[in-house]
């Protein structure tokens, strides 16, 4: 499998506070990977560097072989952010015009992803609405539609369920895996959900700056001889204190 | 192709919003016409305070029937008038009157010097008359506590409120706008797409700059036609140097908003940013004031617009004497924007 991710010993600090320290993570193409960890791990700090809105004090992360920050790279990256990150003044349609404008495509290329990505997460009778008329899920699918427009062969989740009722969920980690099965995606998504990191190929747990573990979920079953993903992360997290 | 869409999206969302519109277009217009009515209504001397030195009886009689108060003094000057709180002192002095006014109010002022300039001719005609014809006439000489003869207050005033409208309005709808793009997240999201620094901050300037180049436009015009307020030079330069005074405001309130985390933070700077300006712009003439509040008046973006509205509104001048104005105002400008674009730096390294 091809590496299309790339995070090597990368440290970071903000100020006297270490948020990641020695980071070496490698992701492939058709893999949906998985960070988990508490609130406050690093998560979102590692992912604004593969998106390059932070960098690395130390070390060096690459996204389909280029090393980041690189703005052509961001053509290829879809990102969204715990935040849904909405215009609410502007109709749905709107707002993936907009955002499909920064990614420069002609337009009948734009119509077509717009109706594209509106299909995926199910807005297409909505898309006429203002977003403040929305309501908590749909924005979520706007907000994912949004990180779609643009066809990214690498797709960057930050907490992408939070808020959502189960049936969402579901049907939202359906599409993802979707995208991997079929357009051979690579997709990272953080949680702090454990039942969703089980619907993860590949699983890194960060706690405190560091990858405490990693593995498929099954592997890491086996290693701490655990039932659940929950005790894992308590094994792992323990063994560190 | 990325500004064209920024700037429509800008379009779009302020369109939508009426009350902010309203905010920008009307809200100008009404307090400047409050304003208006308010420095613009006719000066009343009746019942002014009034001291004086050696007058002639008959002008204190003439003056006592038009319901002043006069308080008859051996000697007076400036002090004695700010200390007693007098409107005005007048002084006979050899071979004319000396009147020194407050000029507190310069309506009343006005009103003031016209009747005692009645009573004084009015009293060299008594004088002719009771044969003393070759009696000099008697000369009146002016003094001002505060301002000068030629100020009507509304009309040093005007320039600079123009000026204060525009800057402040669109300081303050920018600066919001932003901050709300900052704190919904949007901006972090604009940030992740492989959209320029530079082209985030031109569209953000052309797409509020539409609305400030509105307003300011529609300010202008309501002042000059419907107020009727002087406008001695040309309206291309009031035009002009407010659309310059709109711009450091949009910079400043978007550069702003970086150092805000809120709404709320962001009002907190009119104050601190606001105020002051307002009070720098030339409302207390500063030429005699220390040098270091001359200093501090220059570093104001408003002062250099108040000054060149007030030189072609009131003193009528033209572009090459209010070119060093604009200048720095543009250079206020460009270091704003300059300054904004690496500010943006905060949501992404390149």
């Amino acid at each position: 499998m091809e590496t299309t991710v790339k995070v090597q010993q990368v440290s970071k600090s903000f100020g006297k506070k270490t948020v990641l320290s020695n980071v070496n993570l490698n992701m492939e193409k058709g893999q949906i990977y998985g960070l988990i960890g508490p609130s406050g791990a690093g998560k979102t700090t590692l992912v604004k560097m593969l998106v390059g809105m932070d960098m690395p004090d130390e070390g060096m992360v690459e996204v389909l072989h280029t090393p980041m920050p690189s703005l052509t790279m961001l053509q290829h990256i879809g990102y969204m952010a715990q935040s849904d990150a909405l215009y609410n003044e502007l109709t749905g349609e709107e707002n993936l015009r907009f955002f499909a404008a920064m990614f420069t495509m002609g337009k009948a290329e734009q119509k077509e992803r717009i109706g594209y990505a509106a299909d995926l997460v199910n807005l297409k009778d909505e898309l006429g609405k203002k977003v403040s008329a929305y309501s908590g899920g749909m924005k979520r699918r706007l907000s994912l539609a949004i990180a779609l427009i643009h066809n990214p062969s690498v797709l960057i989740l930050d907490e992408p369920t939070v808020g959502i009722d189960p049936e969402l969920r579901q049907s939202i980690w359906n599409e993802l895996t979707r995208l991997k099965n079929d357009e051979h995606k690579t997709i990272i998504v953080t949680t702090h959900v454990m039942d969703e990191a089980d619907k993860c190929d590949m699983l890194a747990m960060v706690r405190e700056g560091r990858i405490l573990t990693r593995g498929t979920p099954e592997q890491l079953r086996q290693q701490f001889r655990a039932n659940s993903l929950e005790e894992v992360f308590l094994q792992a997290g323990g063994k560190q204190s | 192709m990325r500004i064209r869409a920024l700037i429509r999206r800008i379009c779009e969302q302020l369109l939508r919003d009426k009350r902010t519109l309203a905010l920008l277009f009307l809200a100008p217009l009404l307090v400047l016409s409050l304003m208006y009515y308010l420095f613009n209504h006719t000066g009343n001397a009746s019942d002014a305070k009034i001291g004086v030195v050696k007058l002639n009886p008959q002008i204190i009689e003439l003056m006592n029937q038009q319901g002043m108060n006069v308080v008859s003094y051996d000697s007076a000057d400036k002090n004695t008038l700010v200390k007693d709180k007098l409107d005005a002192v007048i002084e006979m002095q050899e071979g004319g009157i000396h009147l020194i006014l407050k000029n507190n109010d310069p309506s009343q002022s006005k009103a003031l010097q016209m009747r005692i300039s009645q009573a004084t001719s009015a009293l060299s005609e008594m004088t002719q008359e009771q044969g003393n014809a070759a009696a000099p006439k008697l000369s009146l000489t002016t003094e001002y506590v505060y301002g000068s003869a030629d100020t009507t207050f509304f009309d040093t005033l005007s320039p600079i409120l123009i000026g204060f409208f525009v800057f402040f309005f669109v300081f303050l709808i920018s600066g919001i706008g932003l901050l709300r793009e900052r704190t919904t997240g949007t901006l972090e999201r604009l940030m992740s797409t492989p959209v320029r620094r530079g082209e985030v901050i031109a569209g953000y300037l052309a797409g509020y700059g539409i609305f400030a180049f509105l307003q300011t436009v529609i300010v202008v015009l309501y002042a000059t036609l419907v107020l009727d307020m002087n406008l001695a030079g040309s309206i291309w330069y009031v035009l002009l140097t407010n659309l310059l005074l709109a711009f450091v405001a949009l910079s400043l309130g978007i550069l702003l908003s970086t150092f805000a985390s809120s709404e709320f933070q962001m009002v907190q700077f009119i104050p601190i940013v606001i105020i002051p300006q307002v009070f720098f712009a030339g409302i207390f003439p500063l030429d005699h004031m220390a040098t270091w509040v001359q200093v501090i008046a220059r570093i104001m973006p408003l002062y250099y617009g108040a000054d060149a509205l007030k030189s072609v509104m009131y003193k009528g001048l033209g572009f090459s004497d209010i070119a060093l104005d604009l200048g720095v105002l543009f250079a206020f400008a460009v270091l704003f924007i300059l300054l904004n674009i690496l500010a943006l730096k905060k949501y992404r390294k390149l």
